[in-house]
């Protein structure tokens, strides 16, 4: 998920053509108080105009606590967001509350159910109540972690190996998982340094992680190569798949491979490997079949 | 020294024979730093000529006082590669009664040969010469301080004009060996203060683009060269030195590496990047017609492989030794490329004079394959168009378009548009790059431009191929 600032329009014009899976275009922290309306608008205009292909589209949105949240909302259901971010997000009625401001503009637009909400963790409240956020709302798609508010509410501060986000990471892991959604990743704002930003990236791939905000399209490559399953993992995912096959057709529920029992999270940890070999595209989908 | 050359500027123009109406040239090698041209033109004021025409290789920013001299009726004719900043965009609004005649850097070459662009009084800055005129682009004392390295653009002037006058900025002791210009083609020599600001001559070490849109059109242009059936061993490049550019090479540099595939030569421009894969032993030898950057100077000053230029060894279309005729792949840039494939690197969007042809019809006619990279937007400007503001690259030449959008080739070349597609590129039409830029953007209005002719553009064979009308508020 690559963050663009909403004040930005020649970043938001061509942000889709480096291949994110999606983008999130910032009304919150990237955009000073002065320029809320316009960078509203700006955001409006650019998912109402731009063609931004399969790319998921998200909008970060100001807290409904401030004077632009409501209006945030307003303007990104009407232009068709696909998932509104809601930042700071402490307890489940926050959720409930976003849900409620939604469902208002859908009922206008007569398009009840079509956003979807990601809610960003970035304090210890909120790590605390993170399953409840995570399952407030049929809505809720995702949740992600907000580092540097996270850090600062612990009275601590970010170090390179990562530490003190380590309970928070699990956590949020665990939430969504419970929950049935998906959990992203914080930011890695140093650019100049990629090594670090691999060896983070790895590490929460290795968390359980589905992926990784970036904020500049150079991190793009860094996150597909660590998602990317090698040649060795696609080949043996679709020899246990394709073993699976074989075993429902035949009838038998027991499934062996090389003399080994293939028990269901092999099964499901081979067909997740598939799917991530599809979506960076190292895999064609009919040849997973 | 005995028969030594070395006079003052206002001799050496008198001796020279210099009279109205007159040709006078320079060279380009200075870059934005020159401080030879404005010397000169100054000189040549203050001892009262006037009606001189000014053939130059190339004009930047910096000769922005020549505007003066121009409305004073000194200098009445400008021919040159390119124009930028205030002069040209004082030229595009109607400075010269005279139109600016555009050659490519091979077109100026070949027109100087056969005498169609006759040269009377050659002014040619050097970084180091001895008394008796044998002068270098490269550092030949302690004292060197305007190093520009190869001196390709200004032998054709030192070849051909009727008198040739060398000004340096560092006086060495003969024979100054090994020479560029020769003490055979020199009648007078000059030292004067400084020929050239070193800041503004060349930059210091490589510089990798961190543009994310550069790096993106760079790998993609990268492995168009893969897929293009011309990336074998002991093939030849040339890339300009735009971030995309000099970036395409960094990412070749990987799969040569890999693959155990060594280029033969590098052509045209040299840069660092150049000179660091040719050190590393994966470009055999270098062909310089300008040094762009100090690892570049240094290396041609100190490696026998690093070989210098003329620009009519380079990139004339009619001389059977140009180098361009064995090229096989350029990387060039654009302003604007139409649906034709013509390219336009010359006027700007807004219909003033921006840039610079340089040798970009040169290679791009002669290479067995020429990519342009350039961004279908910059900013609110479409830079693939129905139809260019000004043709200087026509699209016969040109094989591959490079955008973040997608590949386009020319429909002449069916079997290549066919290995990039195998290749997994995404190759698109170009029409449908153009409606794409034209969807984001819309319809630009119509340029202002009004009837007067403020330039020519001459191809590369000597004819005229467009002209550029004077451009109104």
């Amino acid at each position: 998920m690559m963050f663009v600032p909403g004040n930005n329009p020649g970043m938001m014009a061509d942000a889709h053509i480096y291949g994110p899976d999606s983008i999130m275009l910032d009304l919150e922290d990237s955009v000073t108080m002065a320029e809320k309306d316009a960078a509203r608008l700006l955001v409006y205009n650019a998912l109402k105009t731009i063609d931004y292909g399969d790319t998921e589209m998200v909008v970060r949105i100001n807290p409904l606590s401030t004077p632009y949240g409501k209006k945030d909302v307003e303007a990104v259901v009407k232009a068709g967001v696909d998932v509104i971010r809601m930042p700071k997000t402490e307890t489940a009625d926050e959720v409930r509350e976003l849900e409620a401001e939604i469902i208002k503009v859908e009922t206008e637009l007569g398009c009840v159910g079509r956003t979807r909400i990601m809610a960003a963790i970035e304090s210890a409240l909120g790590i605390v109540n993170a399953f409840e956020i995570a399952s407030a709302s049929k809505r809720m798609m995702g949740i992600a972690l907000g580092a540097e508010d996270y850090s600062a509410s612990l009275k601590t501060q970010r170090t390179p190996g990562g530490a003190e986000l380590l309970l928070a990471r699990e956590t949020i892991v665990v939430a969504a998982r419970a929950a049935g959604i998906s959990c992203f990743d914080t930011v890695y704002s140093n650019l100049d340094d990629m090594e670090t930003f691999r060896k983070e990236v790895e590490l929460i791939r290795d968390l359980g992680f589905d992926g990784k905000s970036i904020i500049n399209p150079r991190q793009i490559e860094v996150v597909n190569e660590v998602f990317t399953p090698s040649p060795k993992a696609i080949e043996k995912s679709l020899r246990i798949v394709a073993a699976i096959k074989e075993a429902q057709a035949k009838g038998s529920g027991v499934v062996s491979l090389n003399g080994k029992m293939v028990d269901r999270p092999v099964v499901i940890r081979a067909e997740r490997t598939i799917a991530y070999a599809i979506a960076s595209g190292v895999l064609k989908e009919e040849d997973a079949l | 020294m005995r028969n030594s050359k070395v006079v003052t500027l206002e001799e050496a123009i008198r001796r020279s024979g210099l009279k109205d109406g007159m040709t006078i040239s320079f060279h380009h090698h200075f870059r934005g730093g020159d401080k030879v041209v404005n010397l000169v033109v100054d000189k040549l004021a203050q001892m009262g000529f006037k009606d001189l025409k000014l053939a130059a290789s190339s004009l930047s920013d910096v000769h922005a006082p020549l505007i003066e001299h121009i409305k004073s009726g000194v200098i009445t004719g400008i021919s040159t590669s390119g124009l930028r900043g205030e002069l040209a965009s004082a030229i595009s609004h109607g400075l010269m009664k005279e139109p600016v005649v555009f050659r490519s850097h091979g077109g100026r070459g070949s027109a100087i040969a056969s005498g169609e662009l006759h040269i009377d009084v050659a002014f040619l800055g050097a970084s180091s010469c001895d008394e008796l005129g044998n002068a270098s682009g490269c550092p030949r004392s302690e004292n060197a301080k305007s190093i520009c390295g190869s001196l390709g653009y200004a032998l054709p002037d030192a070849q051909y004009a009727d008198h040739v006058v060398v000004l340096t900025d560092d006086l060495v002791a003969y024979p100054n060996v090994p020479m560029s210009i020769k003490a055979s083609q020199v009648e007078s020599v000059v030292v004067v203060e400084s020929v050239g600001d070193s800041s503004k001559i060349s930059s210091g070490a490589i510089r990798d683009s961190k543009n994310p849109r550069d790096i993106l059109l760079a790998k993609q242009a990268a492995k168009v060269i893969l897929a293009s059936g011309y990336f074998k061993d002991g093939f030849s490049i040339q890339t300009g030195t735009g971030g995309a550019s000099l970036a395409v090479v960094k990412y070749l540099r990987e799969s040569m590496i890999e693959q155990g595939i060594k280029a033969s030569f590098a052509l045209g421009g040299i840069t660092a990047h150049m000179v660091k894969l040719h050190e590393e032993g994966l470009i055999g030898k270098l062909i310089d017609v300008q040094s762009f950057d100090k690892v570049a100077a240094e290396s041609i000053a100190n490696d026998q492989n690093h070989q210098e230029v003329s620009s009519i060894d380079y990139a004339s279309a009619d001389h059977l030794g140009s180098a361009v005729h064995a090229l096989d792949i350029v990387i060039l840039s654009a302003l604007e490329v139409d649906t034709d494939f013509n390219v336009n690197v010359l006027v700007g969007s807004d219909g003033i004079i921006r840039g610079a042809i340089g040798g970009h019809p040169d290679t791009a006619e002669d290479s067995a394959l020429s990519i342009i990279v350039c961004p279908l937007l910059r900013g609110r400007i479409p830079c693939v168009v129905p139809k260019v503001t000004t043709l200087i690259t026509p699209g016969k030449g040109v094989d591959v378009v490079v955008t973040e959008y997608g590949i386009a080739v020319n429909p002449s070349r069916p079997e290549l548009a066919k290995a990039l597609a195998e290749a997994g590129l995404h190759v698109v039409d170009i029409k449908a790059l153009a409606a794409k830029a034209s969807s984001i953007i819309g319809q630009p209005d119509p340029l202002p431009f009004g009837d007067r002719v403020v330039g020519v553009v001459m191809d590369r064979h000597g004819k005229q191929l467009d002209t550029i009308h004077i451009i109104q508020e």
